[in-house]
Protein backbone atom coordinates (compact mmCIF):
# COMPACT_ATOMS: atom_id res chain seq x y z
CA UNK A 1 0.00 0.00 0.00
CA UNK A 2 2.82 2.39 0.82
CA UNK A 3 3.82 4.58 -2.05
CA UNK A 4 7.56 4.74 -2.74
CA UNK A 5 9.36 7.95 -1.85
CA UNK A 6 10.68 9.61 -4.98
CA UNK A 7 11.60 13.27 -4.98
CA UNK A 8 12.04 13.28 -8.75
CA UNK A 9 8.24 13.21 -8.89
CA UNK A 10 8.56 16.95 -8.37
CA UNK A 11 9.53 17.16 -12.05
CA UNK A 12 6.09 15.85 -12.98
CA UNK A 13 4.40 18.42 -10.80
CA UNK A 14 6.55 21.26 -12.11
CA UNK A 15 4.29 22.28 -15.07
CA UNK A 16 1.33 22.66 -12.73
CA UNK A 17 3.42 24.74 -10.36
CA UNK A 18 4.60 27.10 -13.10
CA UNK A 19 1.09 27.53 -14.46
CA UNK A 20 -0.57 28.04 -11.09
CA UNK A 21 2.21 30.39 -10.04
CA UNK A 22 1.37 32.55 -13.04
CA UNK A 23 -2.40 32.36 -12.69
CA UNK A 24 -2.72 32.37 -8.88
CA UNK A 25 0.39 33.37 -6.96
CA UNK A 26 1.26 36.53 -8.91
CA UNK A 27 -2.32 37.91 -8.81
CA UNK A 28 -2.64 37.01 -5.14
CA UNK A 29 0.61 38.84 -4.38
CA UNK A 30 -0.81 41.89 -6.18
CA UNK A 31 -3.79 41.72 -3.86
CA UNK A 32 -1.56 41.44 -0.79
CA UNK A 33 0.45 44.38 -2.08
CA UNK A 34 -2.62 46.60 -2.44
CA UNK A 35 -4.02 45.55 0.90
CA UNK A 36 -1.19 47.19 2.86
CA UNK A 37 -0.75 50.36 0.79
CA UNK A 38 -2.62 53.57 0.13
CA UNK A 39 -2.41 55.91 -2.84
CA UNK A 40 -3.10 59.51 -3.80
CA UNK A 41 -3.26 58.55 -7.48
CA UNK A 42 -0.45 58.75 -10.03
CA UNK A 43 0.74 55.29 -9.03
CA UNK A 44 2.30 56.74 -5.89
CA UNK A 45 1.84 54.20 -3.14
CA UNK A 46 2.79 54.36 0.49
CA UNK A 47 2.68 51.92 3.36
CA UNK A 48 -0.61 51.78 5.21
CA UNK A 49 0.02 48.82 7.51
CA UNK A 50 -3.09 46.99 8.61
CA UNK A 51 -5.33 50.05 8.28
CA UNK A 52 -7.46 48.61 5.48
CA UNK A 53 -7.95 45.35 7.31
CA UNK A 54 -9.14 47.22 10.34
CA UNK A 55 -11.50 49.29 8.22
CA UNK A 56 -12.95 46.19 6.55
CA UNK A 57 -13.32 44.29 9.81
CA UNK A 58 -15.21 47.20 11.33
CA UNK A 59 -17.34 48.01 8.28
CA UNK A 60 -21.07 47.60 8.86
CA UNK A 61 -21.65 47.24 5.14
CA UNK A 62 -19.35 44.22 4.92
CA UNK A 63 -20.73 42.70 8.12
CA UNK A 64 -24.20 42.90 6.58
CA UNK A 65 -22.99 41.31 3.33
CA UNK A 66 -21.23 38.55 5.26
CA UNK A 67 -24.39 37.90 7.28
CA UNK A 68 -26.49 37.65 4.11
CA UNK A 69 -23.89 35.37 2.55
CA UNK A 70 -23.79 33.00 5.53
CA UNK A 71 -27.59 32.86 5.65
CA UNK A 72 -27.75 32.19 1.91
CA UNK A 73 -25.19 29.35 2.00
CA UNK A 74 -26.90 27.82 5.05
CA UNK A 75 -30.30 27.84 3.32
CA UNK A 76 -28.80 26.43 0.12
CA UNK A 77 -27.09 23.57 1.94
CA UNK A 78 -30.18 22.86 4.06
CA UNK A 79 -32.35 22.50 0.94
CA UNK A 80 -30.05 21.06 -1.70
CA UNK A 81 -28.29 18.32 0.29
CA UNK A 82 -31.43 16.52 1.59
CA UNK A 83 -33.31 17.12 -1.67
CA UNK A 84 -30.35 15.83 -3.68
CA UNK A 85 -30.18 12.65 -1.58
CA UNK A 86 -33.94 12.18 -1.94
CA UNK A 87 -33.81 12.58 -5.73
CA UNK A 88 -30.82 10.21 -5.99
CA UNK A 89 -32.77 7.51 -4.10
CA UNK A 90 -35.61 7.83 -6.61
CA UNK A 91 -33.56 7.82 -9.82
CA UNK A 92 -33.95 4.80 -12.12
CA UNK A 93 -31.01 2.43 -11.70
CA UNK A 94 -30.34 1.22 -15.26
CA UNK A 95 -31.56 1.15 -18.81
CA UNK A 96 -32.59 3.81 -21.29
CA UNK A 97 -34.55 5.82 -18.73
CA UNK A 98 -31.52 6.06 -16.46
CA UNK A 99 -29.42 7.57 -19.28
CA UNK A 100 -32.15 9.98 -20.29
CA UNK A 101 -32.76 11.14 -16.73
CA UNK A 102 -29.00 11.66 -16.22
CA UNK A 103 -28.68 13.78 -19.35
CA UNK A 104 -31.74 15.90 -18.53
CA UNK A 105 -30.60 16.41 -14.96
CA UNK A 106 -27.13 17.53 -16.02
CA UNK A 107 -28.59 20.12 -18.39
CA UNK A 108 -28.86 23.08 -15.95
CA UNK A 109 -25.25 22.51 -14.88
CA UNK A 110 -23.90 23.38 -18.34
CA UNK A 111 -25.84 26.57 -18.90
CA UNK A 112 -23.63 29.69 -18.61
CA UNK A 113 -24.34 31.36 -15.30
CA UNK A 114 -25.62 34.61 -16.69
CA UNK A 115 -28.02 32.67 -18.93
CA UNK A 116 -29.27 30.91 -15.79
CA UNK A 117 -29.85 34.39 -14.38
CA UNK A 118 -31.59 35.49 -17.56
CA UNK A 119 -33.85 32.42 -17.61
CA UNK A 120 -35.07 33.12 -14.09
CA UNK A 121 -35.24 36.86 -14.56
CA UNK A 122 -37.62 36.30 -17.48
CA UNK A 123 -39.43 33.35 -15.87
CA UNK A 124 -40.27 35.36 -12.76
CA UNK A 125 -41.51 38.51 -14.50
CA UNK A 126 -45.17 39.17 -13.90
CA UNK A 127 -45.81 40.44 -17.45
CA UNK A 128 -44.01 37.90 -19.64
CA UNK A 129 -42.80 35.10 -17.32
CA UNK A 130 -44.69 31.88 -16.69
CA UNK A 131 -43.88 31.82 -12.95
CA UNK A 132 -44.66 35.46 -12.27
CA UNK A 133 -47.79 35.33 -14.41
CA UNK A 134 -49.08 32.18 -12.74
CA UNK A 135 -48.46 33.53 -9.23
CA UNK A 136 -50.19 36.78 -10.15
CA UNK A 137 -53.15 34.87 -11.59
CA UNK A 138 -53.40 32.97 -8.30
CA UNK A 139 -53.67 36.30 -6.55
CA UNK A 140 -50.23 36.21 -4.94
CA UNK A 141 -48.52 39.56 -4.80
CA UNK A 142 -45.15 38.54 -6.16
CA UNK A 143 -42.52 41.02 -7.37
CA UNK A 144 -38.84 40.18 -7.11
CA UNK A 145 -37.75 43.66 -8.14
CA UNK A 146 -39.32 45.52 -5.21
CA UNK A 147 -39.89 42.97 -2.50
CA UNK A 148 -36.74 41.69 -0.71
CA UNK A 149 -38.43 38.47 0.39
CA UNK A 150 -39.55 37.66 -3.16
CA UNK A 151 -36.06 38.45 -4.43
CA UNK A 152 -34.56 36.02 -1.93
CA UNK A 153 -37.12 33.35 -2.77
CA UNK A 154 -36.42 33.72 -6.49
CA UNK A 155 -32.66 33.44 -6.03
CA UNK A 156 -32.94 30.43 -3.74
CA UNK A 157 -35.34 28.60 -6.06
CA UNK A 158 -33.00 29.46 -8.95
CA UNK A 159 -30.00 28.02 -7.11
CA UNK A 160 -31.95 24.88 -6.18
CA UNK A 161 -32.92 24.53 -9.83
CA UNK A 162 -29.34 25.09 -10.95
CA UNK A 163 -27.36 22.90 -8.54
CA UNK A 164 -29.52 20.23 -6.86
CA UNK A 165 -28.72 17.91 -9.77
CA UNK A 166 -25.02 18.07 -8.90
CA UNK A 167 -25.73 16.78 -5.38
CA UNK A 168 -28.14 14.16 -6.75
CA UNK A 169 -25.66 12.92 -9.38
CA UNK A 170 -22.89 12.65 -6.78
CA UNK A 171 -25.13 10.65 -4.42
CA UNK A 172 -26.36 8.52 -7.31
CA UNK A 173 -22.74 7.60 -8.08
CA UNK A 174 -22.31 6.61 -4.43
CA UNK A 175 -25.48 4.49 -4.50
CA UNK A 176 -24.40 2.71 -7.69
CA UNK A 177 -21.31 1.39 -5.92
CA UNK A 178 -23.36 -0.59 -3.38
CA UNK A 179 -23.36 -4.33 -4.25
CA UNK A 180 -26.77 -6.03 -4.50
CA UNK A 181 -25.67 -8.46 -1.79
CA UNK A 182 -26.00 -5.68 0.80
CA UNK A 183 -29.66 -5.16 -0.07
CA UNK A 184 -30.31 -8.93 -0.06
CA UNK A 185 -28.78 -9.19 3.39
CA UNK A 186 -30.97 -6.33 4.57
CA UNK A 187 -34.05 -8.08 3.17
CA UNK A 188 -33.17 -11.29 5.01
CA UNK A 189 -32.80 -9.28 8.23
CA UNK A 190 -36.16 -7.64 7.44
CA UNK A 191 -34.62 -4.21 7.76
CA UNK A 192 -36.98 -1.25 7.41
CA UNK A 193 -36.60 1.23 4.52
CA UNK A 194 -35.17 3.70 7.01
CA UNK A 195 -32.74 1.07 8.32
CA UNK A 196 -31.48 0.36 4.80
CA UNK A 197 -30.95 4.06 4.26
CA UNK A 198 -29.32 4.72 7.63
CA UNK A 199 -26.96 1.74 7.82
CA UNK A 200 -26.24 0.87 4.17
CA UNK A 201 -26.89 3.79 1.83
CA UNK A 202 -25.86 6.75 3.95
CA UNK A 203 -22.45 5.34 5.01
CA UNK A 204 -21.72 4.43 1.38
CA UNK A 205 -22.56 7.96 0.30
CA UNK A 206 -20.42 9.61 2.98
CA UNK A 207 -17.44 10.15 0.66
CA UNK A 208 -19.39 11.72 -2.18
CA UNK A 209 -21.52 13.71 0.26
CA UNK A 210 -18.35 15.32 1.56
CA UNK A 211 -17.49 16.40 -1.99
CA UNK A 212 -21.07 17.62 -2.53
CA UNK A 213 -21.16 19.66 0.66
CA UNK A 214 -17.75 21.20 -0.01
CA UNK A 215 -18.52 22.08 -3.64
CA UNK A 216 -21.95 23.48 -2.83
CA UNK A 217 -20.62 25.48 0.10
CA UNK A 218 -17.72 26.96 -1.86
CA UNK A 219 -19.75 27.81 -4.94
CA UNK A 220 -22.73 29.25 -3.07
CA UNK A 221 -20.35 31.33 -0.98
CA UNK A 222 -18.74 32.72 -4.15
CA UNK A 223 -22.02 33.28 -6.02
CA UNK A 224 -21.90 36.36 -8.21
CA UNK A 225 -23.30 36.17 -11.73
CA UNK A 226 -26.76 34.70 -11.17
CA UNK A 227 -28.06 37.11 -8.48
CA UNK A 228 -26.30 39.97 -10.25
CA UNK A 229 -28.30 39.29 -13.42
CA UNK A 230 -31.61 38.68 -11.63
CA UNK A 231 -31.64 41.44 -9.02
CA UNK A 232 -28.36 43.35 -9.40
CA UNK A 233 -27.95 43.03 -5.61
CA UNK A 234 -31.25 44.74 -4.91
CA UNK A 235 -33.83 45.74 -3.91
CA UNK A 236 -31.63 48.09 -1.91
CA UNK A 237 -28.86 45.83 -0.69
CA UNK A 238 -31.11 42.87 0.08
CA UNK A 239 -29.31 40.43 -2.21
CA UNK A 240 -25.84 42.02 -2.24
CA UNK A 241 -23.69 39.01 -1.42
CA UNK A 242 -19.97 39.17 -0.73
CA UNK A 243 -18.79 38.81 -4.34
CA UNK A 244 -21.24 41.43 -5.60
CA UNK A 245 -20.10 43.83 -2.90
CA UNK A 246 -16.45 43.10 -3.66
CA UNK A 247 -16.79 43.70 -7.40
CA UNK A 248 -18.69 46.92 -6.69
CA UNK A 249 -15.87 48.05 -4.45
CA UNK A 250 -12.93 46.96 -6.61
CA UNK A 251 -14.09 47.67 -10.14
CA UNK A 252 -17.01 50.05 -9.59
CA UNK A 253 -15.48 52.42 -7.04
CA UNK A 254 -11.84 51.39 -7.60
CA UNK A 255 -11.15 51.37 -3.85
CA UNK A 256 -8.14 49.13 -4.27
CA UNK A 257 -6.89 49.05 -0.68
CA UNK A 258 -10.13 48.13 1.08
CA UNK A 259 -11.12 45.81 -1.78
CA UNK A 260 -7.81 43.94 -1.48
CA UNK A 261 -8.07 43.60 2.29
CA UNK A 262 -11.68 42.46 1.82
CA UNK A 263 -10.53 39.87 -0.79
CA UNK A 264 -7.98 38.32 1.54
CA UNK A 265 -10.41 38.11 4.45
CA UNK A 266 -13.07 36.65 2.12
CA UNK A 267 -10.66 33.97 0.87
CA UNK A 268 -9.61 33.10 4.44
CA UNK A 269 -13.24 32.74 5.55
CA UNK A 270 -13.88 30.25 2.70
CA UNK A 271 -10.75 28.27 3.56
CA UNK A 272 -11.65 28.21 7.24
CA UNK A 273 -15.25 27.05 6.77
CA UNK A 274 -14.21 24.44 4.15
CA UNK A 275 -11.63 23.13 6.59
CA UNK A 276 -14.25 22.89 9.36
CA UNK A 277 -16.64 20.94 7.10
CA UNK A 278 -13.84 18.63 6.03
CA UNK A 279 -12.66 17.97 9.58
CA UNK A 280 -16.12 17.41 11.02
CA UNK A 281 -17.33 15.15 8.19
CA UNK A 282 -14.20 12.99 8.04
CA UNK A 283 -14.10 12.68 11.85
CA UNK A 284 -17.64 11.27 11.79
CA UNK A 285 -16.66 8.71 9.22
CA UNK A 286 -13.82 7.35 11.34
CA UNK A 287 -16.02 6.84 14.41
CA UNK A 288 -19.00 4.78 13.16
CA UNK B 1 -45.40 -1.62 -11.23
CA UNK B 2 -44.91 -1.82 -7.49
CA UNK B 3 -46.00 1.00 -5.22
CA UNK B 4 -42.42 2.06 -4.43
CA UNK B 5 -41.38 2.33 -8.06
CA UNK B 6 -44.54 4.26 -8.93
CA UNK B 7 -43.64 6.69 -6.14
CA UNK B 8 -40.17 7.08 -7.60
CA UNK B 9 -41.58 7.72 -11.05
CA UNK B 10 -43.82 10.48 -9.66
CA UNK B 11 -40.93 12.10 -7.78
CA UNK B 12 -38.69 12.03 -10.83
CA UNK B 13 -41.42 13.35 -13.12
CA UNK B 14 -42.05 16.28 -10.81
CA UNK B 15 -38.35 17.03 -10.47
CA UNK B 16 -37.69 16.87 -14.21
CA UNK B 17 -40.70 19.13 -14.83
CA UNK B 18 -39.24 21.62 -12.37
CA UNK B 19 -35.93 21.50 -14.27
CA UNK B 20 -37.35 21.67 -17.76
CA UNK B 21 -40.19 24.18 -17.52
CA UNK B 22 -37.93 27.27 -17.19
CA UNK B 23 -35.84 26.01 -20.13
CA UNK B 24 -39.01 25.39 -22.13
CA UNK B 25 -40.11 28.94 -21.42
CA UNK B 26 -36.83 30.26 -22.87
CA UNK B 27 -37.21 28.12 -26.02
CA UNK B 28 -40.84 29.21 -26.29
CA UNK B 29 -39.84 32.88 -26.13
CA UNK B 30 -37.07 32.44 -28.67
CA UNK B 31 -39.61 31.30 -31.27
CA UNK B 32 -41.91 34.30 -30.81
CA UNK B 33 -41.81 37.83 -32.14
CA UNK B 34 -41.30 40.63 -29.66
CA UNK B 35 -44.87 41.79 -30.25
CA UNK B 36 -46.19 38.40 -29.23
CA UNK B 37 -43.90 38.19 -26.16
CA UNK B 38 -44.95 41.50 -24.69
CA UNK B 39 -48.44 41.73 -26.15
CA UNK B 40 -50.09 38.40 -25.42
CA UNK B 41 -49.45 35.71 -22.89
CA UNK B 42 -49.25 32.36 -24.67
CA UNK B 43 -47.98 29.00 -23.50
CA UNK B 44 -46.67 28.15 -26.96
CA UNK B 45 -45.78 30.35 -29.94
CA UNK B 46 -48.89 31.09 -32.02
CA UNK B 47 -46.89 32.07 -35.08
CA UNK B 48 -43.52 30.32 -34.66
CA UNK B 49 -40.67 32.24 -36.25
CA UNK B 50 -36.97 31.62 -36.61
CA UNK B 51 -36.25 35.32 -37.15
CA UNK B 52 -34.51 35.65 -33.77
CA UNK B 53 -32.09 32.87 -34.64
CA UNK B 54 -31.50 34.40 -38.06
CA UNK B 55 -30.42 37.66 -36.40
CA UNK B 56 -27.75 35.82 -34.42
CA UNK B 57 -26.48 33.48 -37.10
CA UNK B 58 -26.07 36.18 -39.74
CA UNK B 59 -24.40 38.87 -37.62
CA UNK B 60 -20.67 38.36 -36.92
CA UNK B 61 -20.77 40.46 -33.74
CA UNK B 62 -23.22 37.85 -32.42
CA UNK B 63 -21.93 34.56 -33.71
CA UNK B 64 -18.26 35.41 -33.15
CA UNK B 65 -19.14 35.39 -29.45
CA UNK B 66 -19.82 31.66 -29.71
CA UNK B 67 -16.61 31.11 -31.65
CA UNK B 68 -14.58 33.05 -29.07
CA UNK B 69 -16.11 31.12 -26.19
CA UNK B 70 -15.46 27.78 -27.86
CA UNK B 71 -11.85 28.72 -28.68
CA UNK B 72 -10.86 29.60 -25.14
CA UNK B 73 -12.82 26.71 -23.64
CA UNK B 74 -11.02 24.20 -25.87
CA UNK B 75 -7.65 25.84 -25.20
CA UNK B 76 -8.29 25.75 -21.47
CA UNK B 77 -9.34 22.10 -21.54
CA UNK B 78 -6.23 21.05 -23.48
CA UNK B 79 -3.91 23.09 -21.28
CA UNK B 80 -5.46 21.91 -18.02
CA UNK B 81 -5.25 18.25 -19.02
CA UNK B 82 -1.70 18.55 -20.36
CA UNK B 83 -0.32 19.84 -17.05
CA UNK B 84 -2.67 17.90 -14.79
CA UNK B 85 -1.92 14.42 -16.20
CA UNK B 86 1.75 14.17 -15.10
CA UNK B 87 1.03 15.91 -11.81
CA UNK B 88 -1.86 13.58 -10.99
CA UNK B 89 0.40 10.61 -11.77
CA UNK B 90 3.03 11.94 -9.37
CA UNK B 91 0.45 12.40 -6.60
CA UNK B 92 -1.15 9.00 -7.12
CA UNK B 93 2.12 6.98 -7.38
CA UNK B 94 4.83 8.61 -5.27
CA UNK B 95 5.47 10.26 -1.96
CA UNK B 96 7.73 13.26 -2.18
CA UNK B 97 8.81 16.21 -0.12
CA UNK B 98 5.78 18.38 0.64
CA UNK B 99 3.30 16.35 -1.45
CA UNK B 100 0.34 16.67 0.91
CA UNK B 101 0.84 20.41 1.40
CA UNK B 102 1.17 20.90 -2.33
CA UNK B 103 -2.02 18.95 -3.05
CA UNK B 104 -3.96 20.93 -0.46
CA UNK B 105 -2.56 24.21 -1.72
CA UNK B 106 -3.68 23.32 -5.25
CA UNK B 107 -7.20 22.64 -3.99
CA UNK B 108 -7.35 25.98 -2.19
CA UNK B 109 -7.19 27.59 -5.61
CA UNK B 110 -10.51 25.94 -6.41
CA UNK B 111 -11.91 27.77 -3.36
CA UNK B 112 -10.68 31.19 -4.48
CA UNK B 113 -13.59 33.46 -5.41
CA UNK B 114 -13.19 34.69 -9.01
CA UNK B 115 -14.28 38.14 -7.76
CA UNK B 116 -11.03 38.28 -5.77
CA UNK B 117 -8.97 37.63 -8.88
CA UNK B 118 -10.84 39.76 -11.41
CA UNK B 119 -8.91 42.97 -10.88
CA UNK B 120 -5.38 41.51 -10.43
CA UNK B 121 -5.90 39.33 -13.50
CA UNK B 122 -6.92 42.37 -15.50
CA UNK B 123 -3.74 44.18 -14.45
CA UNK B 124 -1.46 41.16 -14.92
CA UNK B 125 -2.69 40.31 -18.40
CA UNK B 126 -2.69 43.95 -19.46
CA UNK B 127 0.92 44.24 -18.26
CA UNK B 128 2.11 41.25 -20.30
CA UNK B 129 0.09 42.25 -23.36
CA UNK B 130 -2.38 39.38 -23.28
CA UNK B 131 -5.50 41.44 -22.59
CA UNK B 132 -8.39 40.61 -24.94
CA UNK B 133 -6.83 37.38 -26.24
CA UNK B 134 -8.26 33.88 -26.02
CA UNK B 135 -5.18 32.56 -24.28
CA UNK B 136 -5.64 35.06 -21.42
CA UNK B 137 -9.08 33.66 -20.59
CA UNK B 138 -7.82 30.09 -21.06
CA UNK B 139 -4.96 30.75 -18.61
CA UNK B 140 -7.21 32.52 -16.12
CA UNK B 141 -9.66 29.60 -16.06
CA UNK B 142 -6.74 27.29 -15.24
CA UNK B 143 -6.98 28.82 -11.76
CA UNK B 144 -9.92 26.60 -10.90
CA UNK B 145 -9.75 23.94 -13.64
CA UNK B 146 -6.21 22.65 -13.07
CA UNK B 147 -6.80 21.80 -9.37
CA UNK B 148 -10.07 20.12 -10.30
CA UNK B 149 -8.46 18.13 -13.15
CA UNK B 150 -5.61 16.99 -10.88
CA UNK B 151 -8.16 15.97 -8.25
CA UNK B 152 -10.33 13.97 -10.68
CA UNK B 153 -7.41 12.31 -12.48
CA UNK B 154 -5.70 11.39 -9.22
CA UNK B 155 -8.90 9.60 -8.18
CA UNK B 156 -9.09 7.59 -11.41
CA UNK B 157 -5.35 6.82 -11.45
CA UNK B 158 -5.37 5.50 -7.91
CA UNK B 159 -7.89 2.93 -9.09
CA UNK B 160 -5.28 1.40 -11.45
CA UNK B 161 -3.08 -1.15 -9.62
CA UNK B 162 0.57 -0.18 -9.39
CA UNK B 163 1.69 -3.65 -10.54
CA UNK B 164 0.84 -2.54 -14.08
CA UNK B 165 3.45 0.25 -13.92
CA UNK B 166 6.07 -2.08 -12.48
CA UNK B 167 5.45 -4.80 -15.07
CA UNK B 168 5.76 -2.27 -17.88
CA UNK B 169 9.06 -0.93 -16.54
CA UNK B 170 10.42 -4.49 -16.23
CA UNK B 171 9.39 -5.07 -19.85
CA UNK B 172 11.64 -2.17 -20.78
CA UNK B 173 9.12 0.61 -21.38
CA UNK B 174 10.46 4.11 -20.86
CA UNK B 175 8.27 6.43 -18.75
CA UNK B 176 6.87 8.57 -21.61
CA UNK B 177 6.15 5.50 -23.74
CA UNK B 178 4.51 3.66 -20.84
CA UNK B 179 2.47 6.73 -19.95
CA UNK B 180 1.10 7.42 -23.42
CA UNK B 181 0.77 3.84 -24.74
CA UNK B 182 -0.40 1.92 -21.69
CA UNK B 183 -1.42 4.19 -18.86
CA UNK B 184 -3.49 6.82 -20.64
CA UNK B 185 -5.74 4.26 -22.41
CA UNK B 186 -6.35 2.64 -19.01
CA UNK B 187 -7.72 5.86 -17.55
CA UNK B 188 -9.41 7.03 -20.76
CA UNK B 189 -12.77 7.45 -19.03
CA UNK B 190 -11.10 9.53 -16.31
CA UNK B 191 -9.53 11.78 -18.92
CA UNK B 192 -12.92 12.14 -20.59
CA UNK B 193 -14.54 13.07 -17.30
CA UNK B 194 -11.81 15.58 -16.42
CA UNK B 195 -12.16 17.13 -19.88
CA UNK B 196 -15.92 17.33 -19.38
CA UNK B 197 -15.50 19.21 -16.10
CA UNK B 198 -12.91 21.60 -17.53
CA UNK B 199 -15.21 22.29 -20.46
CA UNK B 200 -18.17 22.80 -18.15
CA UNK B 201 -16.58 25.22 -15.69
CA UNK B 202 -14.84 27.21 -18.42
CA UNK B 203 -18.01 27.42 -20.52
CA UNK B 204 -20.27 28.65 -17.71
CA UNK B 205 -17.87 31.17 -16.16
CA UNK B 206 -18.51 34.81 -16.98
CA UNK B 207 -16.92 37.16 -14.45
CA UNK B 208 -13.31 36.49 -15.45
CA UNK B 209 -13.90 36.02 -19.16
CA UNK B 210 -15.81 39.30 -19.30
CA UNK B 211 -13.17 41.20 -17.32
CA UNK B 212 -10.31 39.96 -19.50
CA UNK B 213 -11.82 40.69 -22.91
CA UNK B 214 -13.21 43.66 -24.76
CA UNK B 215 -13.69 42.97 -28.49
CA UNK B 216 -11.56 40.28 -30.09
CA UNK B 217 -12.12 37.51 -27.61
CA UNK B 218 -15.44 38.56 -26.11
CA UNK B 219 -17.44 35.53 -24.96
CA UNK B 220 -21.04 34.98 -26.01
CA UNK B 221 -22.29 35.41 -22.47
CA UNK B 222 -20.92 38.97 -22.36
CA UNK B 223 -22.18 39.71 -25.88
CA UNK B 224 -25.67 38.86 -24.67
CA UNK B 225 -25.73 41.26 -21.75
CA UNK B 226 -24.27 44.20 -23.66
CA UNK B 227 -26.38 44.00 -26.79
CA UNK B 228 -29.51 43.72 -24.77
CA UNK B 229 -28.80 46.78 -22.67
CA UNK B 230 -27.80 48.79 -25.75
CA UNK B 231 -30.75 48.04 -28.02
CA UNK B 232 -33.50 48.18 -25.41
CA UNK B 233 -35.21 44.93 -24.60
CA UNK B 234 -35.04 42.56 -27.52
CA UNK B 235 -36.49 39.61 -25.62
CA UNK B 236 -36.73 37.28 -28.59
CA UNK B 237 -33.08 37.59 -29.60
CA UNK B 238 -31.99 37.37 -25.96
CA UNK B 239 -33.91 34.11 -25.59
CA UNK B 240 -32.54 32.71 -28.85
CA UNK B 241 -28.97 33.53 -27.77
CA UNK B 242 -29.64 31.81 -24.45
CA UNK B 243 -30.96 28.69 -26.17
CA UNK B 244 -27.86 28.57 -28.38
CA UNK B 245 -25.59 28.67 -25.29
CA UNK B 246 -27.36 25.58 -23.91
CA UNK B 247 -26.73 23.47 -27.03
CA UNK B 248 -22.94 22.87 -26.73
CA UNK B 249 -23.37 21.72 -23.14
CA UNK B 250 -26.19 19.38 -24.11
CA UNK B 251 -24.01 17.86 -26.86
CA UNK B 252 -21.10 17.32 -24.49
CA UNK B 253 -23.34 15.66 -21.90
CA UNK B 254 -24.65 13.28 -24.52
CA UNK B 255 -21.11 12.10 -25.30
CA UNK B 256 -20.14 11.41 -21.69
CA UNK B 257 -23.54 10.17 -20.47
CA UNK B 258 -22.24 6.69 -19.59
CA UNK B 259 -19.48 8.03 -17.37
CA UNK B 260 -21.35 10.95 -15.96
CA UNK B 261 -22.37 9.38 -12.65
CA UNK B 262 -18.89 8.07 -11.84
CA UNK B 263 -17.45 11.31 -13.14
CA UNK B 264 -19.50 13.47 -10.85
CA UNK B 265 -18.05 11.50 -7.95
CA UNK B 266 -14.64 12.56 -9.30
CA UNK B 267 -13.50 8.95 -9.72
CA UNK B 268 -13.72 8.28 -6.01
CA UNK B 269 -16.41 5.64 -5.75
Amino acid sequence: MDKPVNNRAWLLVLPVLVLVAFSAVIPLMTVVNYSVQDTFGNNQFFWNGLGWFQEVLESDRIHAALGRQLLFSAIILAIEIPLGIFIALNMPKRGFWASLVLVLMALPLLIPWNVVGTIWQVFGRVDIGLLGHTLAAMGIDYNYVNDPLDAWATIIVMDVWHWTSLVALLCYAGLQSIPDAYYQAARIDQASRWGVFRYIELPKMAGVLLIAVLLRFMDSFMIYTEPFVVTGGGPGNATTFLSIDLVKMAIGQFDLGPAAAFSLIYFLVILLISWVFYTVMTAQRETP
Amino acid sequence: MTRASRGSAIVMTLYLLFLLVPIYWLVNMSLKTNAEITGTFSLWPRTPTLANYRVILTDPSWYMGYVNSLIYVVMNTALSLAVALPAAYAFSRYRFLGDKHLFFWLLTNRMAPPAVFALPFFQLYSAVGLFDTHIAVALAHCLFNVPLAVWILEGFMSGVPREIDETAYIDGYSFPRFFTRIFMPLIASGIGVAAFFCFMFSWVELLLSRTLTSVNAKPIAATMTRTVSASGLDWGVLAAAGVLTILPGALVIWFVRNYIAKGFALGRV
